[in-house]
């Protein structure tokens, strides 16, 4: 009986007392309460925390760490015992200062919004050349600014028109597979192709559209998904074209104006420029490339919200049927968002392959789109400087903390449940609009804006 | 009064759902620059006819022609229903408000100018680096969005998410916002639902005067009378899915079926009530 009280209280932070019986000692209700959270946390512990694999000469032996799971159940046990006096009471002075800190830190970053774009934007063009940042950073930039265009594209798509789309990387893949292809078979250089892929990629977007203009919501997302693996599994079966598995090696890399970035042969980068080789200057090279190719998302992405086709997009992401009314053709710029989305899918897949000189359908999982869509759901759908904040946080952050190994992912989890708490519509929520009557420009509070419904 | 042209007509309209009679086999007109209203109880399919005209459905049979001052005509029941507005040039608004909450009120009237302005721009993708020529026309949408906001009295509110707009401010900015469509033909479904008096007594005046001064003919549904018997030319009176009446307010005010209709009796006791009003 005692146990069934425990696991109802546990459930329900707030359970109301039993109508029977003498008034109890909150203090005491407390600690038992508490202690069987820490029970409850060091069951959960020992599978996780307690037992551990290790690689020994006579094959996987298990290692006991029961002192971790000590460590559980008393950070639980004391977390809880806290929580329950101080925080879940009505009229807790705590919960309230904590919330109201968090209320001013809003409100006085607020302002800053702009300034944080400026001072990005500013930081990214001149990140090479700053002492200190050396391959390692560099890579990691890249990676980021990457992932920064991606969700630019994705952002399209999701944040603009409302189409919850799991299957972005598949346009990725296309993008990527169109240069390694073209390039290894035609001869065409990285500059020819990467408007290629992305037209081609934006082709498959407008494939993919077709098939779900009627769908919305859950559908859609299990349909996009789909389209996903099916691009994935493609590449992996098509030996012949795709090479399968073992994928496509030998990408050539891109050229300055035709120079190359190599020790030696003719019509080298170093050469013309009379410079000492470097392997730094192709990594400096993609950097700048990836840079330009997330400011031109940007700044093509930032005008289509304001032409009418964006206006267009977000509408449909406020209401379908209205526009209808308008004499708005839903199809066609359904088939437009995707389109555009895929299309920087495409130049991110063509940069990604000309950077790594070598593709696998590997690269191409499911987990990348879900990357790709948590940087624009945690950046706020629709911003773009969110967006841009959440690439760096998660790109970034995931690599910055590689040394804490599978610790990493604990903490980003934790972070996203964070967010998810503190701010449920992302870091900017908030939505700017595209034109104004009067000479105030204010923004928009979430709380009015629609997600859509796919 | 001579007769002035219609601009729609309806023949033999009926819209079945399943072995639902929704629409029994409905005809009547409406006429350029006059204000035809649809009345009739709950559930007398007053919006499924305006769902048919607007394109949301396709009539079971039936046919719907749309005719423009200069003689040009639309079969509607054939056409998509974002063309009806595009072409044809019906514009309606919604029982249920139907505005993009999220968006300012001038961005909710720019939204309905999107067919010109898309041209106006190259299709969006031309003006993404070559904006001039497009922003004249962005301009001039502007203006128009101004003129309605300002015929509406919600000029001042323009920057503010249209959300946020009270219920009857909300009511006059989606007739704004279909008028921005620039119809030849304005469907309203129940604009005055909800309203005060005052803001009741504005949109009379309102509705009048996009009859009278914009020249736009208007369809309208409505249930209060103040509203419908004051400013129609014309009224058709709907129950259970079939006429039942037709004519001036004066002769609809006084037909029996109606009073039948609305007072709730039985089919055989309307010959009673024929007499009492006598």
């Amino acid at each position: 009986m005692n146990q069934a009280t425990a696991t109802s209280e546990n459930g329900k932070a707030h359970a109301p007392r039993a109508p029977h019986g003498p008034a109890r000692n909150p203090v005491i209700e407390a600690a038992k309460e508490s202690f069987m959270a820490g029970l409850l946390a060091a069951v959960l512990a020992s599978f996780i925390l307690g037992v551990k694999t290790v690689d020994t000469p006579g094959g996987l032996q298990l290692q006991y760490r029961w002192h971790l799971v000590l460590y559980a159940f008393a950070l639980v046990t004391v977390g809880r015992f806290f929580l329950r006096l101080f925080w879940w009471k009505a009229g807790a002075a705590l919960p309230k200062l904590v919330g109201e800190i968090g209320a001013g830190v809003t409100r006085a970053t607020a302002p800053l919004g702009k300034w944080v774009g400026l001072a990005l934007a500013v930081t990214a063009f001149a990140l090479p050349f700053i002492p200190g940042i050396g391959r390692y950073e560099l890579d990691i930039a890249i990676l980021v600014l990457t992932y920064v265009l991606l969700g630019w594209g994705l952002n399209v798509v999701v944040g603009y028109a409302g189409l919850l789309d799991l299957g972005y990387v598949a346009f990725y893949a296309v993008g990527a597979y169109s240069y390694a292809l073209l390039a290894k078979h035609f001869g065409l250089g990285f500059w020819t192709v990467l408007p290629l892929a992305g037209l081609l990629a934006a082709l498959w977007g407008m494939i993919l559209g077709f098939p779900v203009l009627r769908l919305r919501g859950d559908y859609l997302a299990i349909v996009t998904l789909a389209f996903g693996e099916i691009i994935r599994i493609i590449l992996l079966n098509w030996q012949e074209v795709t090479g399968g598995p073992d994928g496509i090696t030998g990408i050539p890399r891109p050229t300055f104006f035709g120079l190359e970035f190599k020790r030696f042969g003719e019509n080298t980068f170093h050469q013309f420029f009379g410079l000492e080789y470097s392997s730094l200057h192709r990594i400096i090279f993609l950097y700048f490339i990836i840079l330009a190719l997330a400011m031109i998302t940007f700044f093509v992405t930032n005008r289509l919200r304001r032409l009418p086709v964006g206006r267009a997009w977000e509408a449909m992401r406020e209401g379908e049927i209205a526009c209808r009314t308008l004499g708005i053709n839903t199809t066609n710029t359904k088939l437009t968002a995707f389109a555009v989305g895929a299309f920087f899918g495409g130049l991110g897949g063509s940069f990604f392959a000309t950077r790594q000189g070598f593709i696998s359908p590997e690269s191409f999982t499911f987990i990348e789109s879900a990357i790709i869509l948590a940087i624009v759901v945690l950046g706020g759908l629709g911003s773009q400087i969110g967006v841009a904040i959440a690439a760096i946080v998660m790109i970034g952050g995931f690599e910055v903390f590689r040394d804490l190994e599978e610790y990493r992912m604990l903490i980003f989890g934790l972070l996203m449940v964070v967010i998810m708490v503190w701010k449920p519509r992302g870091l900017v929520s908030s939505r700017m609009p595209t034109i104004f009557l009067g000479k105030e420009k204010r923004a928009i509070s979430a709380d009015m804006v629609q997600e859509g419904q796919g | 009064m001579s007769e002035r042209a219609p601009i729609l007509t309806v023949e033999h309209m009926t819209m079945r759902f399943g072995g639902l009679v929704a629409i029994d086999d409905l005809s009547f007109t409406a006429r350029h620059g006059q204000i035809t209203s649809i009345i009739g109880p709950n559930g007398a399919g007053k919006t499924t006819v305006f769902n048919c005209i607007t394109g949301f459905y396709k009539p079971t049979t039936g046919r719907l022609t749309l005719t423009h001052e200069d003689g040009r005509t639309f079969l509607l029941e054939r056409m998509d229903d974002f063309r009806i507005n595009q072409h044809a040039k019906v514009a309606r608004t919604f029982q249920n408000i139907r505005l993009f909450t999220g968006m300012t009120v001038l961005e909710n009237l720019m939204v309905a100018q999107h067919n010109t302005l898309m041209k106006a721009s190259g299709y969006s993708f031309a003006a993404v680096f070559w904006p001039r020529g497009y922003r004249e026309k962005e301009k001039e949408a502007v203006e128009l969005a101004r003129y309605w906001l300002e015929k509406t009295g919600l000029v001042d509110r323009a920057d503010e998410p249209a959300g946020s707009l009270p219920y009857g401010e909300q009511r006059k900015l989606e007739i704004a916002r279909a008028m921005c469509t620039r119809p030849r033909l304005l469907c309203l479904d129940e604009p005055a639902a909800g309203l005060n008096p005052k803001e009741s007594d504005e949109l009379n005046r309102l509705l009048v005067s996009i009859r009278d001064d914009e020249r736009v003919s208007i369809l309208l549904i409505e249930h209060d009378m103040g509203v419908v018997m004051k400013i129609s030319d014309h009224i058709v009176v709907l129950d259970y899915g079939k006429k039942i009446a037709e004519g001036t307010p004066e002769e609809v005010r006084n037909d029996p079926a109606v009073i039948a209709a609305y007072l709730g009796v039985e089919d055989e006791d309307v010959a009673d009530v024929k007499e009492e009003v006598q």
